[in-house]
């Protein structure tokens, strides 16, 4: 019953990632990378993050990506023409490279069946948030620092000129 | 679990369904009948006793018109957006507890699921407005997609008030917190939760995306017929969530003395709506800039401010 789901999510989020390289249209490619993006929410769900879930919902799927169609929408990108894939000139690197990340995954597939976590344990909200404000209570700060020094650089970059 | 139990659970599933439709019906034509009040007219009297057919007649009307994707939209964003905004609201009525024994799914993240949802059914209106290829429409989605955005942040540092006081973010645990109602806790809190939710449902005076007198119609312009009414009714369902929410969270649910917890909850719901029926009537639409800074400026450092009280008490109560 899991593991249908697990595989038909599975699916569905490579389908969409796949799907974004070939969509023409910008407004299309983003709710593919949506759909993408919802299809992690569910693995994460599925593999006991339940919090994780939600925040990816509401953080990339419904914060980030308003704003990624909201710029597109301003700029009134449209598709390009005449290119069967549109593809950027740049893509050869980056397909090396994922090319990489997947040997690897093929390498750790086939070399360590007996070791796959077959069972998973559902970590908790609160779990989740005395292991922040605990542990890692120094990462979280510098993090807090860092989204202010960009708050404020931000605020410094986007002032209206005065005579 | 049995094939019993499987119909069951989809039978009940079924009448929810058709019963929150209905509500949201019925939602109309009490709207339609209290501003005729407020207003010193009528309203919609000829259908059935009280006009109380109207909703009805409304629908057939919409349902036997003309199916019609205009020729300039973007066909498959055309149709999928106005599902989702039914879609998304009809989700989250599942964690809303009703009574002490009446929800459908407690989820531990319940209020987390609640939230993700609203902020995905802004989709529905920004694709609907973009997709039909049109000036006003578009205008429509713009707005909507930096209302939601603004007013979301202060709506949910307000519940996180709500979230310390209880202990948990499942809805059920809330309101089982609430022998004291959290309105007198988290007064503030309460204000900004109303505030945003009416915001975020499109209400005036917030209802800029849809601003009649400027953007003919805003985001469903284009739209007719059975993907209107999708558009339409998902509006009404999501002022009937947040009136729900609202009662879950600050009124105390299903807590009160002497009636069964039901019609408490249906009775705090009900009062709630009345209010946003009552705001339309009595306030003018916010300009775009003032909706702007209202959000940011006012609502966001009162959210903050009510969370860092909460917490310096809740620590100082803690510790005693």
């Amino acid at each position: 019953m899991y593991e249908v789901i697990f595989y038909l999510t599975t699916a569905i989020a490579v389908i969409a990632v796949g799907a974004i390289l070939v969509v023409r249209h910008p407004v299309h490619a983003a709710l593919y990378l949506i759909i993408s993006l919802l299809a992690l929410a569910l693995l994460f769900f599925l593999l006991g993050a339940p919090l994780l879930a939600a925040l990816q919902v509401m953080l990339y799927a419904g914060a980030i990506m308003v704003l990624f169609l909201f710029l597109i929408m301003v700029m009134n990108l449209r598709p390009e023409r005449g290119r069967p894939l549109p593809l950027p000139s740049g893509w050869g690197w980056p397909a090396f490279l994922a090319l990489f990340l997947w040997l690897e995954l093929l390498l750790l597939l086939s070399r360590s069946p007996s070791e796959v976590v077959s069972s998973t344990t559902e970590v908790e909200p609160k779990a989740v948030g005395s292991a922040l404000f605990g542990p890692y209570l120094v990462v979280v700060e510098a993090a807090a620092v860092l989204l202010l020094a960009a708050l404020v650089a931000t605020l410094y970059l986007s002032r209206k000129e005065r005579p | 679990m049995s094939f019993t139990q499987w119909l069951l659970t989809f039978i009940g599933l079924a009448l929810v369904l058709l019963g929150l439709i209905l509500i949201a019906a019925l939602m109309v034509y009490g709207e339609r009948r209290i501003l005729a009040l407020l207003q010193d007219r009528l309203g919609p009297n000829r259908a059935g006793p009280f006009g109380l057919l109207q909703p009805i007649a409304d629908f057939i009307k919409l349902i036997t018109k003309e199916d019609f994707v205009p020729p300039f939209a973007d066909r498959m964003v055309y149709t999928i957006a106005p599902v989702i905004v039914p879609l998304t609201v009809l989700l989250s009525f599942a964690v809303v507890p009703m009574s002490n024994d009446w929800w459908l799914a407690d989820l531990n993240i319940a209020l987390l699921f609640v939230l993700a949802l609203s902020s995905l059914r802004v989709y529905g209106i920004i694709l609907g407005g973009w997709a039909s290829n049109s000036k006003y429409p578009l205008f429509g989605g713009l707005r909507a997609a930096a209302q939601m955005i603004s007013y979301e942040l202060p709506m949910v540092l307000a519940l996180m008030g709500v979230v310390m006081l209880s202990g948990s973010f499942s809805l059920v645990e809330i309101v089982a917190a609430q022998e004291l109602p959290f309105i007198i806790l988290q007064p503030l809190g309460f204000i900004i939760f109303l505030v945003c939710g009416i915001a975020e449902t499109n209400r005036l005076p917030f209802d800029l995306p849809e601003a009649e007198n400027e953007l003919v119609s805003g985001y469903n312009t284009e739209y007719g017929g059975i993907r209107f009414v999708f558009f339409y009714l998902g509006e009404y369902m999501g002022m009937l969530l947040i009136a729900a929410l609202i009662t879950v969270l600050f009124l105390g649910g299903w807590h009160g003395p002497w009636l069964p917890g039901v019609v408490w909850f249906a009775v705090k719901t009900l009062a709630l709506i009345f209010l946003f029926f009552w705001l339309r009537t009595s306030l003018p639409r916010l300009r775009y800039d003032q909706l702007m800074d209202f959000g940011w400026k006012l609502m966001l450092p009162a959210a903050l401010i009510n969370l860092l009280i909460t917490a310096v008490f809740g620590l100082f109560w803690m510790e005693n």
